[in-house]
């Protein structure tokens, strides 16, 4: 199959940018959306122009480096996949597919289709963390966890930190990943010593990096690539009012 | 204090102010319905203006009222200069736009709107509050909130502006009202139904019912007369 790629080229993160048209006339419908744009650099390193330059590494949805916008959706179409599990087949052959970086505030364009996403490390460096005592090694079942509990967290804990959930967020929030990285821990025996204190800070520093604030659109949840539910966040609402009152 | 403030200033915290305002504002609407209600009795105006002048000059009644009066306005100022500012904020936090953004693959337009519904729903208040609340209260001429209201309704054209500002109430209160649970993290699964089915009373039954005022007088262009 065919298709034209209109992708944002941006030298570094003073540059200007803007969109280049790249035909794609050699695409498998199985190759996924990463390996489509490598088949694309290989000829513009043939004709001697400068790759693309796109965020990857595990290429089968854990890490959330791929993320990119892709015709207007987060990760481009289809539920629960990164974009590196997006493929081909889901596009016509013919069509034109817009590719843009995450676009946020917080997010600087790097290069390219590459942003800085350290913000939100610097989030879970405010509170994302649970005390441990030093020394041997604690058997695993000393502490209890409800079942109940457990799926609850592991749910939130599926985050992989891609930042889709800013991406589509009309206010570029980033309450879904705070909310998962909050609720995960705060569920669990573990996480009660920071309870309090967690949810405040890991908050003050999603304002400090100026993600908006959220509307409750419920868009993240859509786009999340792992479908961590908006439930999250209202549990991260009421982990705050919990610390203040 | 300070640590009002510096909530206050937190995103969180702000939706939290919001939420509560606007939940009150809700209750506010539930009893200013009932109330209006009457203006669709064939009475002359007997029971709504009893209604109306129980409201601003019974002795018993008038400090408690004029409190509450005095809170639903500051609620309503808090509400729209918070709504204000998060919107600013939350359109700072993307300086650079998409060329191609799918939003409304993902959000229910009611929610993609708020803002829009806000600031016509503040329009209508404006208009409203100098037609019916300060003529009725301070104004030189007609004291009597039957007769103004019939008077005016009798023009389409306000009466048209009235059923279509509660028409964007509706949708403002579609994704409000819920939105409201969830920012004060009461929109757990146990809840969800419940929340959604009371949510049918404020964005569909009360809006509905304020519209019926205009659209009843409209309808019965001698409800006057008959009153007389
Ligand atoms: C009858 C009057 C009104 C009622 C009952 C009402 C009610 C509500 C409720 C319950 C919410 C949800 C709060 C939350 O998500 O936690 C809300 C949101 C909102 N209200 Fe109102 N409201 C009214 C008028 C206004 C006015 C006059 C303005 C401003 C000009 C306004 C601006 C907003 C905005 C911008 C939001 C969305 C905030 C966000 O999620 O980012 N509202 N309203
Ligand atoms: S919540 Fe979902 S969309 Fe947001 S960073 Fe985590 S995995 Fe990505
Ligand atoms: S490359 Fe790791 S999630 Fe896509």
């Amino acid at each position: 199959m065919k298709v034209t790629l209109k992708v944002w080229r941006q030298k570094d993160k003073n540059d200007e940018g803007r969109f280049v048209d790249y035909a794609a006339d050699e695409v498998s419908p199985d190759m996924s959306f990463l390996e489509m744009l490598d088949v694309v650099n290989v000829g513009l390193v043939k004709k001697g122009e400068i790759p693309i330059a796109f965020d990857h590494d595990c290429r089968e949805g854990i890490c959330g480096s791929c993320g990119m916008m892709i015709n207007g959706r987060a990760h481009g179409p289809g539920r629960g996949i990164a974009t590196c599990q997006l493929h081909m087949r889901s596009f016509q052959d013919g069509d034109e597919i817009v590719v843009e970086p995450w676009r946020a505030q917080a997010f600087p364009v790097i290069k390219d289709l590459m942003v800085d996403r350290t913000a939100l490390d610097r989030i879970m460096q405010a509170g994302g963390y649970t005390s441990a005592k030093t020394g041997g090694v604690p058997d695993g079942n000393a502490i209890l966890v409800p079942k109940p509990a457990a799926d609850e967290a592991f749910d939130a804990a599926a985050c992989i930190g891609c930042g889709a959930c800013v991406a589509i967020c009309p206010n570029s929030s980033a309450m879904l990943f705070v909310a998962a990285k909050v609720s995960q821990l705060s569920i669990l025996p573990q996480g009660q010593a920071e309870r309090e204190a967690r949810v405040e800070n890991m908050i003050a520093q999603m304002d400090e990096e100026l993600f908006g604030g959220c509307s409750n659109t419920y868009a993240c949840e859509a786009e999340c690539p792992k479908g961590i539910s908006v439930r999250h966040i209202g549990r991260l609402n009421h982990e705050l009012l919990r610390a203040k009152l | 204090m300070n640590g009002i403030i510096a909530f206050y200033n937190s995103t969180v915290g702000r939706k939290i102010v919001m939420s509560l305002t606007g939940l009150f504002i809700c209750l506010f609407l539930i009893e200013h319905l009932i109330g209006n209600l009457l203006l669709l009795l064939q009475d002359g105006g007997a029971s709504f203006n009893a209604y109306a002048e129980f409201l601003t000059t019974n002795p018993y009644a008038y400090l408690p009222l004029r409190i509450i009066e005095l809170f639903l306005f500051f609620t309503i100022i808090v509400h729209a200069w918070s709504g204000i500012t998060v919107w600013l904020k939350n359109r700072r936090a993307r300086p650079v736009k998409y060329n191609t953004y799918g939003i409304a693959e993902n959000a229910k337009f009611a929610s993609r709107w708020m803002f829009g519904t806000a600031l016509l729903i503040l329009l209508f208040l404006i208009i409203h509050l100098k037609e019916f609340f300060f003529e009725m209260r301070f104004g030189e001429g007609n004291h009597n909130g039957y007769e103004i209201a019939h008077q005016t309704f009798a023009n389409p054209y306000y009466s048209g502006f009235y059923i279509f500002a509660f028409i964007v109430l509706g949708f403002h209160l579609y994704h409000g009202f819920q939105s409201a649970f969830q920012t004060l993290g009461l929109r757990t699964k146990k809840y969800i139904s419940l929340i959604e089915a009371v949510a049918v009373i404020f964005w569909f039954i009360i809006p509905l019912g304020f519209a019926m005022i205009p659209i009843y007088i409209l309808l019965h262009p001698y409800s006057m007369a008959l009153a007389k």
